[in-house]
């Protein structure tokens, strides 16, 4: 019963937030590359239901910022200018899923005023905005190189066990092989031997190639551990024994047996590649600017006077952590559950 | 301060006064040494500082040193003939006390200091001068000082005239001679001739060579290096210089160098009082490290625009011979001066100078900075951003706007490149940022790559593979003739297209014209005409689109006395020989 609210609760967090971030046009109040260039690194803007004289407004509001030029984090704030927050307001035009074209956002206030609830970078763009829209990279990167790696695992684990013998020899050194490679090293060499100016798209195929094709080996062997003990299994040995071929066995008796390792796998190898994403970008060789991605979000830290002066920067670190911790809840579901049927 | 490009070439010209002022023998000083006096306030005596270097020196061997932090530490321990002094930008007597020049300018004449010793107690003469000019002018040594020793194609020529006065010889008039000294350390000829002689000169002086076999004429002299660690000096018991009081320099017992490898970790070392003194960190750290001013005992120091300019330029090299069609088609537009001034026009100055440097910075429009107060031509106009102004241009030149706001040329092919920067420099990649976020304004398709730094620089210099890049330079000198590399068609970091047979275009054929004259003329009033009409002509056409040059900022903690930093190269460290602990 636990473990099936875990589960739930597990797949509710993931689903939220991958429907925020699906959705990143209509959750973002402004577009992720728009530069408010009198208003970098902003502090998140406070959103305010009293006003200076105590009185209470049932439309919540925000105040003008009045900015210091040389000291950024210095911003005061201009009472007098008032910016009541409305809801499913116009603003800049974006796509929903990259095909319908719309207009509206969830939340928004009228310019100048500002609405920047996790601060503004160093452009004075947004930084709510630019982590959502960077979701739409970091997370679609994550989920298809997780999906290219464990089906690449199926394919060789499940042959390596399967048919054992030198094929499983040759498949199992070199699984060790690729776990061995100096692939950030690899990386460079790749970025080094292609064109100067490479698309985004590029970069984002060759991120996701470079990871799910990097990333097989792991879940192969597992993989091949359990097709090996299945194959040995009492019922497959008497499917064998009525005549089943190759085929059969492996697709109606082997494989389905490995489906608890394989989603634990992916809900494992999510987060992890998505982590990857933000290493590789922060190692320059992700996705450029302008365009958000959560790595470029979190590599703007590596410098000390934003470390040290602006902490809203913290905050896209702060909210992957129930992004991570919803894949690994839902892997600890998983395995708990695949366990016990298996038993 | 992250890597910059740096022109390493120790100085040019200026001054125009000949001989040396003050300097006299003085009286008290012994065996007839003949000291030089110093003006500045006397310090106390003893103690000594830490500073951090951002880098392990390659060298320490004077001759061959081409990177500044090996420069850094060899400029403590050496000392040369003439010396540009970094309050006043004009030449000053060093290890020479005066010298003379022929009328025709052609020749200069020396007179070196008396009784003067190397750090070892070994007595300095004419010999060692004529020693460590041959270094510098042996091409087998390849050193990087050598190409500024070369006049008019031919090699400055050195004789001895007697044991403390040296004759050089130019094939033409150069109006920077001078200033050519400065930097170019005077050597021991009596430590470093075996290994000349027998071809081992550039294994001599390297880090890992003990402290014995080194000796020089500066404040300080090796006293252990630490491979990876650090490097420490001490004082140099038979250095030139005495204070007012008569205390001979320089006052500190000790200087130690730091290796520490970014400016962030240099910043906060700093900041936590492990090193005395922060050499030109980068504007975002300001208001980080003032914060903490006064609780922790050390005062920031913006001494405004340095000589450091950062430009946008676009590949304008013949790429008939590299098989590049992708850009040569892209360069139809490059070509057109139209196209520059666009661009340029539609550049906000004023968010670059705000955004990446927090308002410590100058805008730009010309290749001189307002830091170099002798040669700037104020006359250049400054105009504001504008984008009006930036579509008339393209539209002139044959652009056009598509419906969805895409811009194309004549035939129709929209306008995309790509803008390379180096990764390093955190503030070339946000200008190249918003260059982009500009120009997207007026329909071109912009895209910033960052690359390591020596990617790039090969690209630039070497390959041509790349369309518009964001650079900076500094001039090693407030004189212009240190930047001939730079502006001559010829020249090897002539950017945009170096190194051209002849001259590609009219204007480049006039900055050619204007920059030779200008070397070879002595006055500055006229030198100063010929050289605003090159900044006229570079503001015109562009090929260089000049963007902001950073103020210099430094630090050092209260208790370090006589601390003068400058806007030039070194920075904080020029005048060592004064600095003192309270």
């Amino acid at each position: 019963m636990r473990r099936r609210l875990k589960l739930r609760g597990a797949i509710i967090l993931l689903a939220g937030f991958q429907s925020l971030i699906l959705l990143a046009g209509f959750f973002a109040p402004y577009n992720s590359t728009a530069q408010d260039r009198l208003s970098p690194f902003a502090p998140p803007t406070r959103v305010h239901f009293f006003d200076a004289k105590g009185k209470f407004h049932a439309r919540p509001f925000v105040y003008g910022l009045k900015n210091n030029p040389v000291d950024f984090g210095a911003y005061g704030i201009d009472f007098t200018r008032v910016y009541p927050i409305r809801f499913l307001a116009a603003g800049a035009p974006y796509k929903i899923a990259g095909i319908f074209p719309a207009r509206i956002h969830l939340l928004g206030v009228e310019e100048p005023g500002r609405l920047f609830l996790l601060g503004s970078d160093g452009y004075g763009r947004d930084q709510l905005s630019r982590f959502l829209y960077g979701g739409q990279i970091s997370l679609r990167a994550g989920l298809i190189a997780a999906a290219l790696s464990v089906s690449l695992g199926i394919v060789m684990g499940g042959l390596a066990g399967f048919y054992g013998g030198w094929l499983d020899n040759a498949l199992m050194r070199g699984a060790e092989l690729f776990l061995a490679l100096p692939w950030l090293y690899l990386l460079f060499a790749v970025r080094a031997a292609l064109p100067l100016h490479i698309t985004q798209s590029q970069v984002f195929l060759l991120l996701v190639a470079v990871m799910g094709l990097l990333g097989w080996a792991r879940p192969a062997r597992l993989i091949r551990g359990v097709v090996l003990s299945a194959k040995e299994r009492n019922f497959v040995l008497a499917a064998r024994g009525f005549g089943a071929s190759d085929r059969y066995l492996l697709f109606r008796h082997v494989l389905p047996q490995t489906s608890g390792v394989v989603l634990t796998q992916i809900a494992l190898l999510i987060p992890q590649f998505v982590l990857a994403e933000v290493t590789l970008t922060f190692l320059g060789l992700g996705v450029g600017e302008p365009l958000a991605s959560w790595g470029s979000l979190l590599s703007s830290l590596q410098q000390y006077s934003v470390l040290s002066s602006y902490w809203w920067m913290f905050l896209p670190a702060l909210l992957l952590v129930p992004l991570f911790l919803g894949y690994y809840l839902a892997a600890d579901a998983l395995q708990e559950r695949f366990k016990s049927v298996s038993l | 301060m992250a890597k910059v490009f740096v022109l390493v070439r120790a100085a040019a010209f200026l001054l125009l006064i000949i001989g040396a002022p003050g300097c006299l023998p003085d009286a008290s000083a012994g065996a007839g040494e003949e000291l030089m006096v110093t003006e500045n306030p006397p310090g106390r005596i003893g103690g000594r500082i830490v500073v951090g270097l951002r880098s392990e020196p390659k060298t320490l061997n004077p001759v061959l040193a081409a990177d500044n932090t090996s420069r850094d530490v060899i400029r403590c321990m050496t000392a040369d003939l003439i010396h540009i002094s970094r309050e006043t930008l004009k030449t000053e007597p060093a290890l020479a006390k005066s010298w003379t020049v022929s009328h025709d300018g052609k020749q200069y004449t020396l007179h070196l200091r008396e009784g003067l010793r190397f750090s070892d107690g070994q007595p300095l003469n004419a010999d060692d001068v004529l020693f460590s000019f041959r270094l510098y002018l042996d091409e087998k040594a390849h050193s990087p000082q050598r190409d500024l020793l070369v006049i008019g194609g031919k090699p400055v020529e050195v004789q001895k005239v007697n044991d403390f006065t040296v004759r050089f010889d130019l094939v033409q008039p150069y109006a920077a001679a001078e200033r050519i000294f400065d930097g170019l350390a005077i050597l021991p000829r009596h430590l470093l001739e075996e290994a000349y002689r027998s071809g081992n000169f550039a294994h001599a002086w390297t880090l890992s060579a003990p402290p014995n076999q080194f000796a020089g004429l500066g404040p300080f002299r090796l006293k252990e290096y630490v491979l990876g660690q650090r490097v420490v000096l001490e004082k140099n018991p038979y250095y030139w210089k005495k204070d007012r009081s008569g205390n001979r320099l320089p006052y500190l017992d000790e200087i130690v160098f730091l290796f520490v490898p970014s400016e962030d970790a240099q910043v906060v070392r700093f900041e936590a009082g492990d090193t005395d003194i922060l050499s030109r960190f980068s504007a975002e750290n300001f208001p980080v490290l003032e914060r903490e001013q006064v609780a922790r005992g050390y005062h920031l120091y913006d001494l405004g625009a340095g000589f450091e300019y950062n430009f946008l330029f676009f590949n304008l090299n013949d790429l008939a011979s590299k098989g590049r069609p992708e850009i040569t088609k892209k360069q139809s537009w490059f070509q057109d001066a139209r196209f520059r001034q666009a661009v340029s026009a539609a550049i906000d100055r004023e968010s670059i100078i705000r955004l990446v440097y927090h308002g410590r910075a100058t805008p730009l429009w010309g290749n001189v900075t307002p830091g170099n107060k002798l040669w700037i031509d104020n006359s250049l106009p400054h105009p504001a951003q504008s984008l009006d102004r930036a579509r008339q241009l393209l539209q002139s030149a044959g652009f056009s706007l598509k419906s969805e706001g895409t811009l194309v040329d004549a035939h129709g092919t929209p306008v995309e490149f790509s803008i390379l920067t180096n990764a390093s420099n955190a503030q070339r990649s946000k200008m190249a940022t918003l260059i982009q976020d500009d120009l997207s304004k007026l329909g071109m398709n912009v895209h910033v790559v960052s690359l390591e730094f020596r990617a790039m620089v090969d690209r630039l210099l070497n390959t041509y593979d790349y369309e518009a890049a964001v650079m900076g330079l500094v001039t090693g000198d407030a004189d212009p003739t240190p930047e001939m590399n730079v502006w001559l068609s010829s020249g090897e970091t002539h950017l945009w297209h170096p190194v051209q047979a002849k001259p590609a275009t009219e204007w480049e054929a006039e900055i050619d014209r204007l920059m030779q004259q200008q070397m070879t003329t002595l006055d500055y009033a006229k030198r100063k005409r010929l050289y605003d009409r090159v900044q006229e002509i570079i503001a015109e056409n562009v090929p260089v689109i000049c963007l902001a040059s950073p103020n210099i900022l430094v630090g050092a903690k209260d208790r370090i006395g006589n601390f003068r930093p400058a806007i030039l190269d070194p920075y904080v460290l020029w005048n060592i020989d004064q600095l003192y602990v309270r």
